[in-house]
């Protein structure tokens, strides 16, 4: 490998977020994956194809849009950024894309990928149909049950989907098992990672591709309002659509960067996903991060009622933008995202998925600390067809 | 200045069980505390009572990404059982009042971050362990460990595979002692019925020239075929796990498999007349 992919100086503990903990069979492909990345990302011919893509395939870019009921009920100029709107029903297909022309570039014959909320299977799914590669999705048995529409839509596209038995049977242990199948077969796959998480150089790469989404939101708000949002909130699984839209605010000091985990049934009850929140630097799937952890250091399950948010880990950049106090990272309860989801649909006519809803409620509550013309920007990071049984059926038995 | 006085290894452990027993070493996985802290210990009595001339230890892990289904299995049994890693200590203790064969453990990074590492290797060093191989760190992290385990008079092991490049076997050369951990197929743990042959014979050909530790050739050993083909490529030892694993509890299974992946055992030799140690 070219460089370890360390986010900040060492831990107190010696070592630095991120990294490339994995065994050393895997450390060829990664080399190779590396090797492609460092090559690519600045090539113009790549860059070209890539947004031509993103353009006239996926979309892009997507709009902003302020809505005009929360606005009033919020007390402040409430912003979506509509990667809802983009081709594939979510933001996984920057990523997808991007990776999906690097593997064809590195003469790799077949893809596969992790899946917790189906998003970015079916976002690798459509992206094995367009470039005509095979593609086996590995995702939890719990997780197939629970996002059942994109099954089908995987399946649709071609996708071969397997059912992840083990563990907790969702992201996590689909990630543990594709990372065993690549293990086998990384002479001709390419392992298209879902989230900013994993060994090097997935964050990196994974940011790289998803950073279009701040990208543009930052010019867009400049202008139509000439000005930078106050906030920017977004949900925090592995948290790639956080970074992707946190990435261009960066080094814009007065713009706080809110992260909003899953508390799940409430943090108190321990049944919750925030890895941030309650978590300690460990190692889990290749990298170095805050993750939810016993004391001797075994995995414990996160919880979530949304199948993209439950998973024990976070990606390294945003541990790295914890520890450094450049985010903050918040938490938002099953039943205070379902409460979202419904206000935002009635309310604006826009059904979110599970995932931004979790980022829409923690928005209702930074709100009260902005005034009437501030920007409150959210990552709308998916749209929420794929959850309407689900919540249906949580209404059929909960209070919201 | 801080200066470390580092326990030089005055001799391998494992070279000398190679060269009393003048015959290729078989070397049985276990995970400790599977499938509870009783039977574990007494697992890993019948395994040195069938033949194990060197032990390869596991400590179950929550997220094992370079296992197969039957270790992930095996390190659900013990976890659910309660099995924590001060148990698995206690075990290593015990086992280590019964025996002077070498004893490997086989982990992954995250026990050895969350105990503190200084912490853990001087528990090994405690109850007599003499290598440990961080299954999920690469050479690429190999110093944030290295100086530690040898410090402790711990025997720093990797993996090394076909995929293996010559400059890394160099650099993992230079790093490792004990042995170095030969990976036979490309793959995570199980029972396979892959042929070793061939490949195994160039991969083996391969390191040989960067390292004089003991090669032992472990991931999917599970037929006398497989062990014969290791031996003749010129593996100083067999690492039988998923295996012996795949019979738990049953005692008498497992001294059956024990006894029969022995390599130069009976069956074996009249199998074949190939010299046994290059």
């Amino acid at each position: 490998m070219k460089t370890l992919g360390q986010f900040g100086p060492p831990t107190s503990s010696g070592q630095a977020f991120g990294g490339c903990y994995v065994s050393e069979l895997l450390i060829p492909v990664l080399s190779e994956v590396e090797a492609a990345f460092l090559q690519y990302k600045d090539d113009p011919v790549f860059q070209k194809e890539l947004h031509d893509l993103l353009r006239d395939f996926a979309g892009r870019p997507t709009p902003i849009t302020e809505l005009p009921t929360l606005s009033k009920e919020f007390g402040c100029r409430v912003v979506l950024k509509r990667e809802d709107l983009l081709h594939g029903g979510a933001h996984k297909t920057n990523n997808v894309i991007g990776q999906a022309l690097l593997a064809k570039r590195m003469g790799k014959a077949e893809l596969i990928a992790e899946t917790g909320a189906g998003q970015h299977g079916v976002a690798t799914a459509m992206a094995g149909a367009l470039f005509n590669l095979p593609v086996k999705i590995f995702m939890g048995a719990k997780d197939i049950e629970r996002q059942h529409p994109n099954v089908q839509r995987m399946k649709l596209f071609g996708a071969e989907v397997i059912s992840v038995n083990s563990g907790s049977q969702s992201l996590k242990d689909a990630i543990n098992d594709a990372l065993r199948y690549w293990t086998a077969h990384s002479k001709d796959t390419y392992y298209v990672f879902g989230t900013v998480a994993g060994p090097h150089p997935f964050p990196s790469l994974v940011a790289y591709f998803q950073r279009v989404i701040g990208d543009e939101a930052r010019v867009q708000c400049l202008e139509r309002y000439g000005r930078l949002p106050h906030t920017v909130c977004a949900c925090v699984g592995g948290g790639s659509n956080a970074i992707g839209i946190f990435k261009a605010f960066l080094d814009d000091a007065e713009v706080q960067l809110v992260g909003v985990e899953p508390a799940g049934e409430g943090i108190e009850t321990g049944k919750h996903g925030a890895a941030l929140g309650m978590g300690r630097p460990g190692s889990l799937h290749g990298s170095y991060s805050y993750c939810l952890q016993d004391e001797d250091g075994q995995i414990q399950e996160a919880h979530s009622i949304s199948a993209g948010l439950d998973y024990p880990g976070v990606g390294p950049e945003h541990s790295f933008l914890k520890d450094r106090q450049r985010a903050q990272y918040v938490s938002i309860t099953d039943q205070e995202a379902v409460a979202a989801f419904l206000l935002l649909t009635r309310k604006e006519g826009i059904i979110p998925a599970l995932e931004p809803s979790h980022a829409i409620a923690a928005a209702q509550k930074i709100a009260s600390s902005l005034k009437k013309e501030d920007i409150l920007l959210i990552n709308l990071s998916g749209r929420g067809d794929k959850d309407i049984d689900h919540v249906l059926r949580y209404l059929q038995n909960h209070a919201v | 200045m801080f200066f470390v006085t580092y326990k030089t290894m005055l001799s391998n452990p494992y070279a000398e069980a190679l060269k009393k027993k003048g015959n290729a070493l078989f070397i049985p996985f276990a995970v400790l505390g599977d499938p509870n802290k009783d039977e574990s210990l007494q697992i890993i009595r019948t395994l040195i009572e069938n033949g194990a001339d060197a032990l390869e230890l596991g400590f179950p892990f929550s997220d094992p990404p370079a296992d197969g289904p039957i270790i992930q299995a095996a390190d659900v049994r013990a976890l659910h059982s309660g099995i924590k890693i001060d148990d698995c200590f206690d075990i290593l203790e015990e086992v280590r009042s019964d025996t002077d064969i070498p004893i490997g453990l086989l982990v992954y990074y995250n026990l050895v971050l969350q105990r503190g590492t200084e912490k853990f290797y001087e528990d090994c060093a405690r109850v007599g362990v003499n290598s440990v191989l961080i299954a999920d760190l690469p050479l690429e992290h190999a110093q944030e460990v290295v100086p530690l385990a040898r410090k402790h008079g711990i025997a720093p092991v990797f993996l090394v595979s076909e995929l293996t490049t010559k400059e890394r076997l160099q650099q993992i050369g230079k790093l490792a002692d004990g042995y170095l951990y030969v990976v036979s197929y490309l793959g995570v743990t199980g029972v396979t019925n892959a042929i070793l042959g061939e490949n195994i014979h160039t991969v083996i050909q391969r390191i040989r020239p960067h390292t004089s530790l003991p090669l032992f050739v472990g991931f999917g050993i599970n037929t006398v075929e497989q062990v014969q083909a290791a031996v003749d490529a010129g593996a100083d030892g067999v690492i039988v796990g998923s295996r012996i694993v795949q019979e738990f509890p049953s005692m008498q299974m497992i001294a059956n498999v024990c006894r029969e992946l022995q390599p130069g055992s009976k069956k074996n030799m009249e199998s074949s007349s190939a010299p046994l140690l290059s």
